[in-house]
């Protein structure tokens, strides 16, 4: 995901002068291509993300289209005020881009697991939250936040993920994007490594039937769409390499003014027991309650 | 309108303001009234008529609860008609009690300490990337220098030459509680500024021609950022405000609101 990102966004910059890559001191063998493309657009902030965010809110407001690029928890929870007051209340386009979603980082602790990062983000009403499933649904969110610049967080994993679309389409925040069609009107709705997850679950026969569907664009100013996607299916299980407290499945939970459709929801979301326990992605999810 | 002039109409709106919504932080308008007059009279490319235009300069308030000396600058500058004043602090106003961007000629918005000087630094670098000729002055407290942000900023602001950027201490020498000194010691300041690869310079922040002079070099200055670290004094103009904490917070009644005019009418 995270070389689809920094190739579409050097493409992007050769058309838009505009575009600016400001980095946490991250990114080795992954943004040199851009740097050595456009040297007065590319900056190492250091490792000070209260400053990268506030200062990208600066540069924003001159007239440029910021994006700070990082790990998980480093750009989001370090500097949440700076994203809430600078970047967000000026409605300033900043688009803060993780690598590191959910346990991809697995091995290296508690301290790089983004698994709160969604609720925290969801928190500031102007940010629009792109968690793609994929490297495609990486692309098409990119492609969605350069045409829509504003306050945004772009939640990637690592590298090497496979594709589970297969056609860039256009997406619309709060719009689900249909990737297997249901046969028993049940599906799952994931969003970031959710994605991954559903496609295994639908191998057991008890799921065999399901469909599956994303939101990779979504974020507190989209709820108000959700009740009636909800409505369209019988059982809709939310998938999300998070925890269930103030994550996607909680999202949708709050979309709801019907008492009938929150029967319909259900969700696949980490336990807190995965909170302080260290190993592989798999290992994880495992222990979180997420793997088969 | 001179400098002087403006600074004491603006001293005089600042303490009505204050006193009619019953606002805090009186003390600390008053600190820095007379750099924003000389700003705003003197220095600063402005376009009260034209806010927006590309090649103002920008002045960016970090220590937002100072507001009422800014916006009664702004005001008298013909940003905006000076009866708006009255709305200060009042429901569905847009004056609120922290500086706020939408204010016309307010490029920011502040409250929580330890934004400006990173926000401007953003700015400071997209007229460098843009080769631009306008600058960006921040007005930052000293108390608020406890905000690792600042220094964050800093080391990128020298690192990449931000010669654009112009940070202005309010140097009162009195925050929340007590003096700077004996909350979180920030001396010796200029020493920690210039070992942050910033040039500094040091003035009396409420002499006109000081306050002045150090602008006019700092615009000339090139390769680093600057510092003007101008010493002030807490709530002056106000005998009975000066040097004290309790002016950090209390609203002046009525009888010290008619003593505190009469004393800067007659300044």
């Amino acid at each position: 995901m995270r070389n689809t990102f920094i190739k579409a966004l050097t493409l992007a910059a050769a058309q838009n002068p505009k575009i600016v890559l400001i980095v946490g001191d991250l990114g080795y063998s992954v943004i040199e291509d851009f740097q050595e493309k456009f040297p007065d657009r590319f900056y190492n902030a250091g490792i000070c993300e209260q400053n990268m965010a506030s200062m990208a809110a600066g540069l924003a407001s001159e007239g440029y289209q910021v994006f700070i690029y990082s790990i998980a928890n480093f750009p989001t929870f370090r500097c949440a005020e700076q994203l809430r007051n600078d970047v967000g209340y000026h409605s300033l386009p900043v688009t803060v881009v993780t690598v590191g979603g959910g346990l991809s980082y697995g091995n290296l602790g508690y301290s790089h697991h983004a698994i709160q990062d969604l609720g925290l983000m969801r928190l500031f009403p102007e940010f629009v939250i792109a968690s793609p499933g994929d490297p495609l649904e990486t692309e098409m969110c990119l492609n969605y936040l350069l045409q829509n610049p504003g306050p945004s967080y772009l939640r990637l994993k690592k590298a090497g993920e496979p594709n589970f679309n297969t056609n860039l389409k256009i997406l619309s925040p709060g719009i689900w994007n249909e990737i297997l069609a249901s046969k028993n009107n049940k599906i799952f709705l994931t969003t970031s490594g959710g994605l991954n997850l559903a496609q295994q679950y639908i191998k057991l026969n008890e799921f065999e039937n399901y469909g599956i569907y994303s939101l990779p664009i979504w974020g507190a100013q989209y709820k108000t769409y959700q009740e009636q996607q909800l409505n369209q299916f019988d059982e809709i299980i939310s998938v999300e390499d998070h925890l269930l407290d103030c994550g996607f499945g909680s999202w949708l939970r709050e979309s709801i003014t019907n008492p009938n459709t929150h029967l319909k929801l259900k969700h696949k979301a980490l336990s807190k027991d995965v909170i302080g326990k260290v190993g592989s992605e798999d290992y994880l999810l495992n222990k979180g309650g997420l793997k088969l | 309108m001179n400098s002087i002039e403006l600074a004491k109409k603006a001293r005089i709106l600042a303490l009505q303001m204050v006193v009619k919504s019953k606002a805090s932080h009186i003390g600390s308008a008053l600190s820095m009234t007379d750099i924003l007059a000389v700003l705003y009279g003197n220095v600063m490319k402005i376009f009260p008529r034209d806010p927006e235009n590309e090649d103002r300069d920008m002045f960016i308030l970090s220590k937002g609860h100072a507001c009422v000396s800014l916006y009664a600058v702004l005001g008298l500058k013909g940003f905006f008609d000076l009866t708006e004043l009255h709305t200060y602090g009042q429901d569905d106003s847009d004056f609120m009690n922290h500086i706020s961007h939408k204010v016309t000629g307010v490029e920011f918005s502040t409250g929580s300490l330890g934004h400006g000087l990173p926000f401007a630094t953003g700015k400071a670098l997209g007229k460098k990337i843009k080769k631009t000729s306008s600058k960006v002055f921040v007005l930052v407290g000293d108390g608020e220098l406890g905000e690792g942000s600042n220094w964050e900023a800093l080391l990128f602001a020298a690192h990449h030459k931000l010669d654009k950027l112009i940070i202005i201490v309010d140097y009162n020498n009195l925050q929340s509680l007590t003096t700077v000194e004996e909350t979180l010691n920030i001396e010796p300041l200029k020493q920690k500024f210039e070992a942050f690869g910033c040039v500094v310079l040091e003035v009396d922040g409420h002499n006109h021609d000081e306050i002045k002079d150090a602008f006019e070099q700092a615009t000339t200055l090139k390769g680093k950022p600057i510092v003007i670290v101008a010493k002030t004094i807490k709530g002056k103009g106000v005998s009975y405000m000066e040097n004290t904490v309790k002016w950090h917070y209390s609203t002046p009644n009525e009888n010290e609101l008619i003593q505190a005019l009469k004393e800067i009418e007659n300044a």
